[in-house]
């Protein structure tokens, strides 16, 4: 089996949830890699084995990458929480509050990853 | 293309994030009606109305018999402040300067928190807003020396209170107000805090105001509605500078105008 952490019996699961469930395994296990290889290589004291180490730690993070941007494609949720989150410029806590004391976010992902805008949203909780 | 442009200015990406974290900080350290109004949105550019419910009858109708009436609703106002850097100042920070110098930039930012901030306070009839001051139905309070300051805040929030307005309540004060509370005590409490447990809920300076206004927090009284939240934009560049401009589009309704009451200094 290529997975052992599927909480339900896998005759109850479709092909397309056991995909993503692959998917999402195959990110935690690039996540882990990455977490590893970096505390090594700042704990390594051979300069030539932690030049190793880091690479290695990098083509990680490429792992990572790709595996998130296939989860991206078949995942409409994960799609658009990264849209409204990834590559803006305001403050990361502030971006999913926006209006949090009105009517809410704006449902429109578009809205959300405006690159220009500051995304400062409601102040009214922060004092 | 996004309308504002961003891309086409020839700014480099690690001079952006500083103008718009510093855009960020001067807005944010300026703002004071988004602490205590609520906020709906941002609903971006698309949005230019917002709904009001109402109905304006019409005088002639089509056909005899046919009562007619227009939905009204309220436009949002859309500001701009323009500004320019320089290019070569901008390019120090890709070299790794310790800091980019932006003053026009903080000058714009002042400009656009305040004249939002003016417009949810005291309105701004070109724009069909009306601000929360000229609305509310209280007579105003008069405050006077800081150390009478805790007895008029309670009794603005007994008057609100009368008008079955609970609480908590903020306060926003003027910037020589906020500061003659930071600097006096009674008995040797500061009248900051004191004035924090009565109203509970945060105090807040504003130099869009004079005096101060109780407002209550609970929720559903007062409405920002933000189309474009605050955006930094590209106009146009010669050799030596960049235009950018600050803008945002808005509204701002008063739902239950009983829900502030105006101290004046």
């Amino acid at each position: 089996m290529a997975s052992d952490t599927y909480h339900e019996p896998l005759e109850l699961l479709p092909e397309a949830v056991r995909n993503l469930h692959r998917g999402l395994a195959s990110l935690i296990e690039e996540l882990e890699a990455i977490d590893w290889y970096q505390q090594r290589a700042a704990a390594c004291s051979d300069e030539e084995l932690k030049r190793v180490l880091l690479h290695n730690r990098d083509e990680e993070i490429e792992h990572a990458a790709m595996v998130l941007e296939w989860i991206r494609r078949n995942s409409p949720e994960f799609d658009r929480e990264l849209r409204a989150y990834l590559f803006t410029d305001g403050r990361i806590a502030r971006l999913p509050i926006q209006g949090k004391h009105g009517s809410g976010k704006s449902e429109n992902p578009e809205v959300q990853r405006s690159p220009g805008s500051l995304g400062i949203g409601s102040l009214k909780a922060e004092e | 293309m996004d309308l504002l442009k961003r891309n086409l200015a020839p700014v480099p990406s690690e001079a952006w994030a500083r103008i718009d974290a510093e855009a960020t900080r001067v807005i944010c350290s300026n703002l004071a009606g988004r602490k205590v109004v609520d906020v709906d949105g941002p609903h971006g550019w698309q949005l230019a109305a917002v709904n009001t419910g109402q109905l304006q009858f019409l005088k002639k109708d089509p056909v005899p018999g046919v009562r007619t009436g227009l939905r009204t609703a309220q436009p949002l106002v859309e500001m701009r402040i323009p500004f320019r850097l320089r290019l070569m100042e901008l390019d120090t920070a890709p070299r790794g300067a310790a800091s980019t110098p932006l003053q026009p930039l903080v000058e714009a930012a002042e400009k656009i928190a305040r004249a939002e901030d003016t417009a949810i306070f005291h309105g701004y009839r070109e724009a069909g807003i009306t601000g929360l001051i000229e609305a509310s139905p209280h007579k105003p309070l008069t405050i006077a020396k800081p150390d009478r300051y805790p007895q008029i805040v309670a009794e603005a929030c007994e008057a609100l209170q009368q008008a079955s307005i609970g609480g908590p309540y903020g306060l926003v004060l003027s910037p020589r107000c906020y500061t003659d509370i930071s600097q006096a005590g009674t008995n040797g409490y500061p009248i900051r805090e004191h004035l924090r447990q009565i109203v509970e809920g945060p105090l807040v300076r504003s130099p869009a105001i004079q005096g101060g206004i109780l407002v209550s927090l609970r929720g559903g009284d007062f409405q920002l509605v933000l189309g474009q939240d605050f955006s930094i934009g590209y106009a146009s560049h010669d050799r030596e500078t960049v235009e950018l401009y600050l803008t945002e589009t808005f509204t701002f309704r008063v739902l239950e105008p009983a829900a502030a009451i105006l101290l004046k200094a």
